[in-house]
Formats: C-alpha cells, structure tokens, sequence
C-alpha cells in the first residue's frame, strides 16, 4: 500500500501545489487522481517517485518511508507513463521497452525476449519491434510506453495523463486494453487525469483534488456519482452524472415481459391475445428482427421488411441500466428488447419499468449508505 | 618546373604532405573545441544562468580577428603550428557551444521526464539521452567549425609560414606563379567539401532514429503544457 501523510509541497516562491493531502492507495486496484488543471496531481504523483520532493510529510510504500531508500532504486521499482510515451526517439521500440531490464543487469537476450512478451501482452505486433518511435502512431507510442513501465515487473505503476494526447477511439481502445492488462497483473496504479469520464471508468477508488492541492473527494466512482461531497465536485462531475451513475447499476432486476414478443409464424390468436401496443417479432431461432403493431401483422403471412427497426439490444445482468435505458431511449418504440449471450430475446422491458428499476436502486443505495457510513 | 603540383622548395613539403599539414591544423583544433565544448555546454545547459555570459564571452572572441590572435599569441608560442591551432580550436568552440547547447535542449521534456522516472540517474541521462539525441545538432556545429577552421589555417602562412595549403598563396606571389594560388583554393575547397561529405556520412550512421527525407527529428510527441520544474532534475 502507497500512505500520503499530510504531504504538502511548497514552492520557493510561495505556490502551494499540495496542500497537506493524505491518501491511501490500496494494493492491486486503480487509483486515479481527478482534478483540474492547477490541483497538483501530477505533482502528487510525482512525490511518489521523488521526481518532486515533499515540503512536508511523508510517503509509505508497503510501512516504509519512501526517503530510505536509494532514488534510482526506488524509480527503477515503479513503472511509470507518461503523456505523449515520452520513447527514447534514438531506440528501437525493443531497445526502448528492455530500458530498466537492461539497467537492472539483464542479458540482453533476456531483455530483449521479455520486451517482445510485452509487446503482445499490450497489443502490438511483433514486427514493430526493431522499428523507431517516429515510425508508430501516437496510440501505438502509448502502448510502448505502457510496455516500457511494465517491463521489468514493477508492483507499482505511475501514469500520468498517459491518454490524454491521443484521439477519442484510440484512448477507449487503450483504457479498455489496461483494465484487461490490470485484469492479468494486477498493479498497484496511481493514475493522473483531468477527464472525470476517463476516471470514473478506470478507477477502483477516486480522489478529486481542488485548485490548491487540497482533497475535496476521495471515494470510489459510485459514491462519487451519488454522493458528491459538495458543490465542487457535482461541478466538476457534470451535468449529466445521474445517467452516467447508472454505469454502476445492474439491469439484472429489470423486470422483463414476453407478452409483446411473438415469433414470425404465430398465429391469429397469439397475435391478438398479447394485448401489447407494440409487438417485438422473432426469427425462428429466437432472435428479434423488429417491432410492428398488432393490427399490421398478418397471422402466417408477417412481412419481415415492414417492421420497424428493434435497436440495439441489452443483456441483463452483463448491461448496465445505463444501457438498458439508452436501448429503450433509441428504440422506436419505448420498448428495449432483453436477449441471452447468444442474441436470442428473453423478453422486453418499457422505459417506464427501467424508470421504476432506477427509483428502487437509488432507494437501495440510500438505505446501502446509511449502513455502511463512515 | 612550372607544374600545377610543383611546390616550391622553400615550403619543405609535397603537395600531398601540405595537405596532410593543413588537415591536422584544421582539425585537431576542431577535436580540441569539441572536447572543451562538450563539459562547457553541459554545465550551461544545467546552469541556466550561465549561458547567457558564456555565449557573450565566446562571442567576443570570435570577433578578433584571427590575425590579431596570431599576433598576440606570437609571444606565447612563437611561430609554430599551434600559435594557428589556438586560434582555431577558440573559434570552434564559439561555434560548439551554442550547437550543443541548442540540441541538448531541443530532447522534449517527457523523454527526459521519463528518463529520470526510468531511474537514470544525471550522467547516464546525459549519455544516454541527451547526447545522442543533441547528435544531429553537434555534427551540424562540426561542419560549420571543420569548413571555417580549413578555410582559416591559410591565414598562419603570414606568421611563419604555418599556413600549411595557405602558404601557397604567398608562394604564388613570390614567384609569380599564379597556378600555384589556383592549386591552394582549389584543395582547400575539396578538402572541406570532402569533410562536410564525412561529417553528413557520420550524422546518417549515428541518427537512422531520424525521419527519412526530412533528417530532421519529428517531435511525434511534444508537450502542450509546460513541465514542472522536477522533470529536468
């Protein structure tokens, strides 16, 4: 475990980066450090490797100062990511990757082959191996970097703003590709950012930081979506942080009906003993193929090109009620359809039960915190 | 006796040994700059308020004219090969220490914040890093040190005849022989291109990291904020 103690930093001029912050950061989980510009996060971060040296308090990692011991050792210790990789320009890709191997006096035969097995492990190709970072695009620089700080087994990984320089898809690739990765290996990471999107989805645990270096949040994503600690951090979460607290809530309670989903040969009596304004029609294996009202389906005879459009499904359980209510949203006719791993419909649920299945949630979470508070 | 490759007796030397001769006094002082550059631009580069002196100080040196130099130093060291070379060998690190100073400066702030990060401590850092990322500026600082310094030497065929090829051109007047000035500026010409030539062909083995065609680094990744003051530490 990294303990902050009432760490503050002070600059000569008079600037307070830090402001006596004190943090715990659990072992094998995600810590991510969300603030604005001006929070002192990365300075935070980088009191962890003594990059920035601590005007005041102290820094344990696993009940020992960090102070005690040599400042390359400690380094050599702690992967660390950068924004924009920061490669060595003059290196291969493999050279770049064997760095703290090689400086912790492997062979270069083992460094080399234990770069390659990195390679893969964060998705890139082999081939690359022997090319030079301005030969890789800015999101496979990234994953270099992220190989770079893994290579010689660190427990601890320190990245700041590692995304925040590459384009929308190519950053979801990569926050995808680290939570599989952390999955694997699970590190111990502090994580430096200034998107609260990119927190909530990455973080095990989030500290919001304020202008000033001063703590105004630490909890995990859920909590912080519900619970905001003041008017600061519901400013800096955004306006629409009761959607994306849904991120958190299972759809598995969903209550689904299979009233309204008939398959594409019922018959006249099925058709008109469902009741339902809309009708969800399946293929013979089960699988939706669109909406349609009762009254323009004829039994026997239903034309699959007619139908309205099913939207994308959800699978409850594996879906959040975040997505469940956006299929409801998008279909077009209120209704979102529930299918198994395998695609094939279980039912249907209205955007009035989803509504419903929230109220109950928040009532639980209420009830949930009342238990458990601090 | 009047070949373009007939060299005056009095000059003591071949056509081949004066060019040998003009080689070690144009290049060594170069060599000897870049040795003295090398420490100095580091500790500008560290000490940033050094810089601005030390590149005033080289700069006024490199306005005396070379003759005066050799007039001056005439007492020191006489008529000799290295009353040339001093001169030279100042001119040059005139030229270094902003070369190298610039290239060091120009490796982008993450390498170097990841590089400390990595646990390199200050001289493997510079090594390691800097240096070989400063290289395409140095070897741009070298040839514009190694074409002045062989164009330079000639002036030392006024003290002493130490103007290796330069000496020539004295020659030429002494005995009217006007090919004899025509030999030296030619030579003297290919000898620099023929070393600009070397120099390019050094900076292609030493960067193939570099983008070809442009040859010049692209900073695929630069910063958009400044660094904190730790990542230069």
């Amino acid at each position: 475990m990294i303990r902050i103690d009432s760490v503050t930093k002070r600059y000569p001029d008079g600037t307070v980066a830090v402001d006596r912050l004190s943090l715990d950061v659990p072992d094998r989980s995600i810590t991510v450090l969300v603030g604005p510009s001006g929070c002192g996060k990365t300075t935070t971060l980088r009191m962890i490797n003594r990059m920035v040296e601590p005007t005041e308090g102290t820094i344990l990692l696993d009940g020992e100062d960090i102070r005690r011991r040599p400042v390359t050792d400690l380094r050599r210790s702690m992967g660390y990511v950068i924004q924009n990789a920061g490669l060595f320009p003059h290196r291969t890709i493999v050279d770049n990757i064997a760095t703290v191997p090689r400086m912790l006096g492997w062979g270069r035969q083992r460094a080399r082959k234990r770069a390659a097995e990195l390679m893969e492990r964060v998705g890139l190709d082999t081939s690359l191996a022997e090319r030079y970072p301005y030969q890789l695009s800015g999101g496979q620089q990234q994953r270099v970097g992220v190989a770079r700080a893994l290579a010689a087994d660190p427990p601890v990984l320190l990245m700041d703003e590692p995304f925040s320089a590459v384009d929308p898809v190519v950053r979801k690739g990569l926050q995808d590709e680290l939570l599989r990765i952390q999955e694997e290996l699970g590190k111990t990471i502090v994580f430096v950012t200034h998107d609260i999107d990119e927190a909530v989805k990455l973080g095990t645990m989030v500290a919001v930081l304020r202008e000033g270096g001063r703590l105004a949040q630490y909890a995990s994503p859920a909590e912080l979506l519900s619970a905001p600690a003041d008017g600061f951090v519901e400013d800096f979460l955004g306006a629409d942080r009761g959607i994306r607290r849904l991120s958190f809530l299972s759809s598995a309670a969903l209550e689904l009906t299979t009233d309204a989903v008939v398959p594409a040969d019922a018959s006249a009596e099925r058709i008109a003993a469902s009741g339902a304004r809309y009708l969800l029609v399946t293929d013979p294996d089960g699988r939706p193929l669109g909406w349609a009202e009762p009254g323009e389906l004829i039994a026997g005879d239903i034309r699959t090109d007619r139908l309205l459009p099913h939207g994308r499904p959800f699978v409850p359980g594996a879906d959040s009620l975040r997505v469940a209510l956006d299929c409801a949203v998008l279909s077009p006719t209120g209704w979102a359809v529930a299918v198994d791993a395998g695609g094939r419909v279980t039912g249907v649920v209205s955007q009035q039960a989803i509504g419903e299945a929230i109220r109950a949630a928040h009532a639980r979470g209420r009830t949930d915190q009342a238990g458990v508070a601090p | 006796m009047n070949g373009f490759f007939d060299i005056p007796s009095d000059l003591q030397h071949s056509w081949s040994g004066l060019i040998g001769l003009h080689l070690r006094e144009a290049l060594l002082p170069v060599a000897a700059g870049l040795l003295l550059a090398l420490p100095l631009a580091q500790l500008c580069v560290r000490f940033r308020r050094l810089y601005p002196p030390v590149l005033g100080a080289t700069t006024v040196l490199y306005a005396i004219p070379s003759l005066a130099f050799f007039v001056v130093l005439i007492d020191y060291t006489g008529q000799s090969e290295l009353t040339v070379m001093i001169p030279l060998a100042v001119y040059s690190l005139v030229v270094l220490v902003p070369a190298i100073v610039d290239g060091v400066r120009s490796v982008p702030g993450e390498t170097l914040a990841a590089a400390t990060a990595m646990g390199f401590g200050p001289v493997r850092r510079y090594l390691q890093v800097q240096l070989p990322i400063a290289a395409p500026a140095i070897v741009a600082g070298l040839r514009v040190a190694t074409a002045s310094s062989i164009s330079l030497v000639s002036v030392g065929a006024l003290i002493g005849n130490q103007g290796a090829l330069g000496n020539l051109l004295a020659a030429a007047q002494k005995y009217d022989r006007p090919e004899l000035a025509v030999n030296a500026v030619l030579t003297m010409a290919a000898l620099a291109i023929l070393c600009d030539a070397l120099l390019v062909l050094l900076r292609t083995l030493l960067t193939p990291w570099m983008p070809r065609g442009t040859r010049r680094p692209r900073p695929a990744a630069r910063s958009r904020r400044p660094e904190p003051e730790a990542a230069t530490r």
